[in-house]
This record gives C-alpha cells, structure tokens and sequence, in this order.
C-alpha cells in the first residue's frame, strides 16, 4: 500500500495556541499545502474499516454469539455442553458433522474478498481540491467522479463518528445547494480535516492571494516555536518542518513515547469539544445546556400527543372495561422514549460561535458533528416558541439552506436547527452572529449603493430616501420616528466616503466606517428581532392584520404582522405558538401575493416571501389588501437592491484578513 | 370592489387561443372523473345518477370560467423584475428578479404544439416561485426566453 496519504504527520492540533502565529489567519501546515496542491490523494488509510468495517464486526459478532456455548463449554468442564442434534444451534452442527474445516476456509475466503474489495474502492476513492474546486472520484465497478466549484460553497461539514474517533479520523463534507449534493471526504486525519476546512474555506471566501502570503511568510517562525513547544508530546516533531519523516530516530524508545504521545492526542481529541479557541473567540460561544435542553425535549409537542393518547386509552378502558389497547400502545411508548434518548443525544454539548469563515455549529457528544456555514448562506431564519416552553422563557432558532441531506443527522434536526432550545439571552447572541452576515452586510452595501448613486445625482435624494421608507406601508410611518430607526443611509450622509462609494472596489472592500455601519444596521434589526418575539399591536413598528381579520385569526389577528428592517423582512406570526421570521433580502427568491374568495370577501390578502426549501416557510396570511399590496411591492423592489449589493458568494474578497469583520461585536 | 392590482397595471396578455388547450385539460379531467361515478349505476338508487350529473355539472361551471380565467393570466417585464398573476376567484401575483433565474423551460404538449404556443417557465431556487407564463405563441416564448435570459445575465445575483 503505497501512495501519499492525507495527514501524514500532521501538527497536533491542541498545541497550536501558544504559537504566536498570526490567529486570524494561520498559513496552511504542511500536510494541507500537499493536500491542497491540486494533485489526486487517498483518503485515510482506516477509512474501509470505518466504512464497511462495522458491518464485518456485526457479523463476527453473531458467528461469536453463535459459538458461544460451544466455547464455554470447551473452557469450562462440566458446563453445558451443546446438544448436538444441531437444531437451532448451527455452530453445534458444523462441529458434530466434522464441516468445521470448509466453514473455516469459507469465512476465510470471504474475509479475504471483502479485504481486497475494500481495499480497491480505498485505491480508487481519491480527491484533490484546487484554488477553484474540489473534485472526488471513487467507485471500482460504477466510476463516480462529483466536482464543486469552491466560490458555492454552502457549509462545511466535519463529522466524527465514534469509531472514527477512536481511529482519529474524521469525514468532511463540502454542501453544495441542492438535495444531497454534498462532496463527502471520507476519512481524513482529524486534525487534518480540520486544516483542510480552513484552508478550503479561505480559497471560497476569495481572500487575496497577496493578503495570506504576507502571513504565510511570518508563518514559518511561528511554527519552529509551535515545534518546540510540543517537543515533550511530540518528539518526532522536532525541530524539523512538520510533514517530514525523520528515518534517523527510529530508537524504540522514540516510539514508545510517540505512541504515548498519539494515545494522548486521541484522548484530548475526546474530551475537547471541537472548538477551536483560536478559530472562536471564547465570548461569542453559545452553549446549550444539558438540563434546559432535556426539559424541552421533554416539553414538545410529542409529549402533548403522548399524553393526549394516555388520556384516551384510560377513558377506553373505563369506558370499555377492556384493556387490550394498553397493550396495543405499549410499543409505542417504548419506541418514544427512543426518540427522547434520540433527540437528546444529538443535541448535546452544542455550541454555536463565530469564525472567520461564518458561524459555526458544533453537538454530539460521541459521534461529535461541526459545521461551518460562511456568511450569506442562511435563508431564512426562525425564532420559535412552543406552547409548552413558554411558561419557562426558551426559544428554537431554525433556519432554512440551500443543503439538504436526506441523510444527515435524524430529519430536520442538525441540517435546519441553530438553536435546540435557548433563552432570550441566548436567542440574542445566536442572532448577533447570524444577523451581522445576514442582514448587516447586506444593508451596509445597498446604503453604499445609494449614497454612491446619491453623489452622481444629487437630486435623487428624496427618491432614495422614499425607497427605503417605500417598503413600509403608511401605518408603519409613526416607527420612523423613533431615535436611530430612521437610519444612517438618511442621517450620516458623511458615510459617503470614496473607499465605499467607489464602483471599482465593487462593495465587498468594507472599510472601518463601513463596518461599523454594519453593525449598527445589524443591531438595529436585532432590537427589532427581539421587539418582535413578544409584542403585538403596532409595537416595534409592525403592521397588523386588522380587526375584521379575528375571523380567520382568532387570537393572533393582533399579533399577526410584519415589518421591514435594514437588510431584512420580518413576519412575526402567532399568539399561542409564537414565531418571528426573518427573510434577508438579499437571499429572498421572489415575492408572491395570493387572494383567495374568502379572502377578498373580507379585503385581505396573503404575502409569501419564497425562499429555497425548508422548514421554514416565510408566509403571512389575513394582511390588509392595500398593506399586503404595498408590503408586497416594496418587498419585491428591496429585493433587486438588496440582491445586487450583495457580495456573500466571495465573503472574504479583498477584505484583509488582519480585520476579520466579526472583530468588533459589540 | 375593484380588483388588487399593482401601482402600475401595464400588463401583457397570452394568447387567446390558450383556452384551447385548457378545455380540453378540463374535458377529459371531467370524462376521467364522470366515468369513475359510473360504477355506481349499478346500484341503481337515484343518488348514483346524481352524483354523476353533479361532477359533469362542475365541469361545465369551471370550463364556462375557462375564457375569463385565461385572460386573467398576466406578465410584465419590469425594469428589474418579471411580474406575473394570474387567477379570477383565486388571486396571485409573483414578483420575481430577473437575477434569480436557475433556469428557464419551455414546453409544448400536443394540444399547445397544434395551435402554435409554448409554455414558459421561470425557474428559482426557491420552489414555491411557481413562475409560469402559459400560452404564449412559440415566436414570443422563443423572444421571451432569449430577452429573460438576457436580463439575467446583467443583473446575474448568487443563490
């Protein structure tokens, strides 16, 4: 077995803090610049066992589980020994009839053909990743080769089984927009994959070349100290350039201290939680709690239909006097407690920080799962409560992407969940690191757009000013005159300044003033967001159904509202089950009005704010006709702005990287 | 009560000859539906007869509406964006950027090939975008398709 393999000799991961090394962007190691140069590599060597290997172990298992009485009794004198009529015993019976040599050569053979099976498709499952793709081919009968390009990126998947951790390998997964349209890089070197990501997110972001190589050529320094700092773990590391086999210091000795040193990576590698200290800033991790998270599991609304089934089986029964449906239900109960373990399991040890390449999400506490989403890839997201958590103040935060996989994680959990179950702190700080990529951007280069349009035609300003109020129907007006909702883009007409108005820097190059901007946009529509979870009525500047609505929305009709906000539309929905709904601009599809004969009879009409699939569906239904009409209008003009400023697709082009945008959070 | 309609109506209409195709949609969806009642004959109550004659008495309502309906299916090409409605009882518009675009389609089933006319399609990423501009004569679809791709090439946005 020969060929380079991904990872030899990869740096510890753990060890890197102490390294002085620039943080924000650390230079590729050695192992990820191989990985990355473009050429064909073989994934980790393990990966056939990890793959199909548990399938083999499973049957050892029931050919062991078979033997067993046999093999106790062979040990243990005495015991009870095997009938030997061979019924129900197939162990027994190959023994009693003498077949126990062609059994053995059978299993052999087997064994030997799924060895050399699985070792083909290791063979033939190679990858490579460029500046501008990453490609994967694999198969030995049915070639499959699936190529991405890196600028569409939508995530990055990392997932670390446990059987894979044990073996400290890991499985990267590039999203792609589309149902199962992932590029999946099964197995890698944990800590390899983990450079890997990095490295593959900084060439999607379009950070210019010229910008990491500055960094690239500190970097050096910086490793030689990393080396050091590691030696008493990692002798092999030395003072040589990581990646390097050294043939001279092959003593036992040196092994046996490596082999320490590896059985304590992997230990480390158990007990951390897949957060990098460097890559996430400590302040902006937001973690679940175990028992808040068990309570809401326990509070869902299955539970409600558990105990809604047990109320009815007891009326059966005393109605009935038979007891037959107890029984009939029994297997149910066991089953849901299944999925309470289920839906526990997944979302423990969660944490949701930012990075430098957008948000990221981390649960699981033996199959452990850490996504990277870069910024602008969220398409919608939801803040919502159920009934039952309501007394207790927890939230869910859900969002709609362009990925779906049908395979991962259990349904919807885990591909569309931010936020298990938090408190409104909580909700606040998940959405301080959603909403400055997602709105905050966004709004910051429409103002630019504008201004720069403002400075070529000077008149146009009132007609700037009615665009951005346009949105908003008449009655929303009296929220315009709060302090800071009437918005920089009308206040601070000093923002101006060429670096953001000047079209050959084509927006993304967001200087220091224009970063503020996006944060004060960004706060904006958070205290907006937060406004909106509770209040009703024209609070916080929404625009309600009106009263001849009660008929179709019975409790919520003065609740049931929306609102524009700076880079986004929000939809807040629900007296009893609350929701709020926030569709960023610049990711909306399209806008749809519908009116139904109910509907018109009473003058009210439907808005659907039409974003990519899933669980999310951004509709408010019972609006005015002539609010739904003008929402619907100035909806569909914000969208062409909003879309034609936006910039995500290259998130870090020509920003530098020693200013990573989520520095100063405030 | 006047109709909801947008700030500026400046709408195109398909062709008329789109009711055609509908007809003939609704016919055998009525013939489909009316001969699956027929079993019930054999049971011989008047109720049996009555059923029929109810679904063969929708049919005729809804493709009374037919006319009224395909005139009501509407687009127009903004400066930014394609808008469409369609629908007399049941009303929808859909704004849609012309950046958006994944793909456009055009299709032609037998009874829309017979008379001449293409149907259109504006696909999103979104699925509910549901674009669809039906009954437009070939030429135009053809013209439409070129101009829509066209506009989105300029006004190209991501996902």
């Amino acid at each position: 077995v020969s060929g380079p393999l991904p990872g030899e000799g990869a740096p510890p991961p753990a060890d890197r803090p102490a390294a002085p090394a620039t943080p924000e962007t650390p230079a590729a190691p050695a192992a990820v610049a191989e990985l990355t140069d473009g050429e064909w590599h073989r994934l980790h060597p393990a990966t056939p066992l990890l793959k199909g290997g548990i399938a083999l172990i499973v049957v050892l298992g029931i050919i062991v589980n078979n033997a067993r009485e046999w093999v106790v009794g062979f040990f243990v004198p005495g015991g009870r020994r095997p009938d030997g009529d061979g019924e129900g015993d197939p162990f027994g019976y190959v023994v009693e009839h003498g077949y126990l040599g062609f059994v053995l050569l059978g299993v052999l053979v087997v064994v030997a053909v799924l060895v050399l099976v699985f070792w083909l498709s290791w063979r033939m499952n190679t990858f490579r990743v460029t500046e501008e793709i990453v490609e994967v081919r694999s198969g030995v009968v049915f070639r499959t080769n699936r190529r991405a390009r890196l600028d569409r990126v939508q995530g990055i998947n990392i997932q670390r089984p446990v059987l894979a951790r044990v073996f400290g390998a890991a499985k990267l997964e590039v999203s792609q927009a589309g149902d199962d349209a992932n590029v999946s890089l099964a197995y890698l070197r944990s800590a390899a994959a983990d450079d890997l990501r990095r490295e593959i997110l900084r060439r999607a972001s379009g950070v210019q070349r010229s910008a990491v190589d500055g960094v690239q050529a500190a970097a050096p320094a910086g490793a030689a100290t990393t080396a050091s700092a590691t030696a008493s773990a990692q002798p092999a590391a030395g003072q040589v350039a990581p990646g390097q086999a050294v043939p001279g210091r092959a003593a036992p000795a040196d092994s046996r201290q490596r082999f320490v040193g590896l059985v304590e990576q992997r230990a480390q590698d158990f007990l951390s939680d897949g957060l990098d200290p460097q890559e996430a800033p400590p302040e902006s991790v937001v973690k679940v709690d175990v028992g808040r998270l068990v309570g809401s599991v326990l509070l869902s609304g299955y539970t409600l239909f558990l105990v809604a089934a047990a109320i009815a089986v007891v009326v059966s029964v005393r109605l009935t006097g038979e007891f037959f449906l107890l029984f009939a239900l029994l297997p149910a109960v066991l089953g849901s407690s299944g999925y309470y373990v289920n839906r526990v399991t997944k979302s423990l040890r969660y944490s949701i920080s930012s990075s430098r390449d957008g948000i990221r999400i981390g649960y699981g506490l033996f199959s452990t799962t850490n996504e990277t989403l870069p910024p602008g890839r969220i398409h919608s997201v939801r803040v919502s409560q159920p009934l039952l958590w309501r007394p207790f103040g927890w939230w869910q935060i859900s969002i709609n992407r362009a990925s779906r996989s049908s395979t991962d994680g259990s349904g919807q959990q885990g591909n569309s969940t931010l936020l298990p179950v938090g408190d409104e702190t909580d909700v606040r700080r998940v959405l301080e690191l959603v909403l400055p990529e997602l709105v905050g951007v966004a709004a910051a280069e429409v103002q630019a757009e504008e201004q720069a349009e403002e400075a070529s035609v000077p008149s146009a300003e009132t007609g700037v000013g009615t665009e951005t109020a346009g949105a908003e129907p008449a009655v929303a007006e009296p929220a315009h005159a709060e302090p800071g909702v009437a918005g920089p883009a009308l206040a601070e007409p000093a923002h101006a300044e060429p670096a953001v108005a000047e079209p050959a820097h084509a927006g993304p190059a967001l200087a220091e003033p224009a970063r503020a901007v996006v944060h004060e946009r960004a706060s904006h529509t958070l205290s907006l967001v937060e406004d909106g979870l509770t209040s009703r009525g024209s609070e916080g500047g929404f625009t309600t159904s009106p009263r001849r609505a009660a008929v179709l929305r019975w409790f919520s009709w003065r609740r049931n509202g929306f609102r524009t906000a700076p880079g986004a539309l929000l939809l807040r929905k629900g007296a009893i089950w609350r929701e709020l709904v926030v569709v960023p601009l610049p990711r909306m599809q399209s806008v749809g009005l519908s009116q139904g004969p109910l509907l018109r009879r009473l003058r009210l009409a439907a808005v659907h704010l039409h974003t990519v699939q899933g669980p999310i569906i951004a509709t408010i239904g019972a609006l005015d006709q002539d609010d739904a009409m003008a929402f619907f209008e100035g909806a569909a003009r914000d969208a062409v702005t909003s879309a034609r400023a936006d910039r995500t697709h290259r998130w870090g082009a020509s920003s530098t990287p020693d200013a990573p945008r989520e520095e100063p959070r405030p | 009560m006047d109709r909801l309609d947008v700030a500026e109506p400046a709408w195109t209409g398909i062709s008329p000859k789109y009711v055609w195709p509908e007809l003939v949609g609704w016919l055998v969806t009525g013939l489909i539906a009316a001969a699956a009642t027929t079993p019930l004959w054999f049971i011989g109550a008047w109720w049996c007869y009555a059923i029929t004659a109810a679904v063969v008495a929708v049919m005729v309502v809804v493709m009374a509406f037919v006319p009224r309906r395909v005139r009501s299916i509407r687009y127009q090409l903004r400066e930014d964006d394609l808008l469409v409605r369609r629908g007399i009882l049941y009303l929808r518009f859909v704004a849609v950027p012309y950046g958006r675009m994944q793909l456009i389609d055009i299709n032609r089933g037998p009874v829309v090939r017979a008379l001449g006319l293409s149907d259109l399609k504006f696909v999103t990423a979104a699925a509910s975008s549901g674009v669809t501009i039906p009954g437009l004569p070939e030429a135009e679809a053809d013209s439409l398709r070129d101009r829509l791709v066209e506009l989105a090439e300029s006004r190209r946005a991501g996902l």
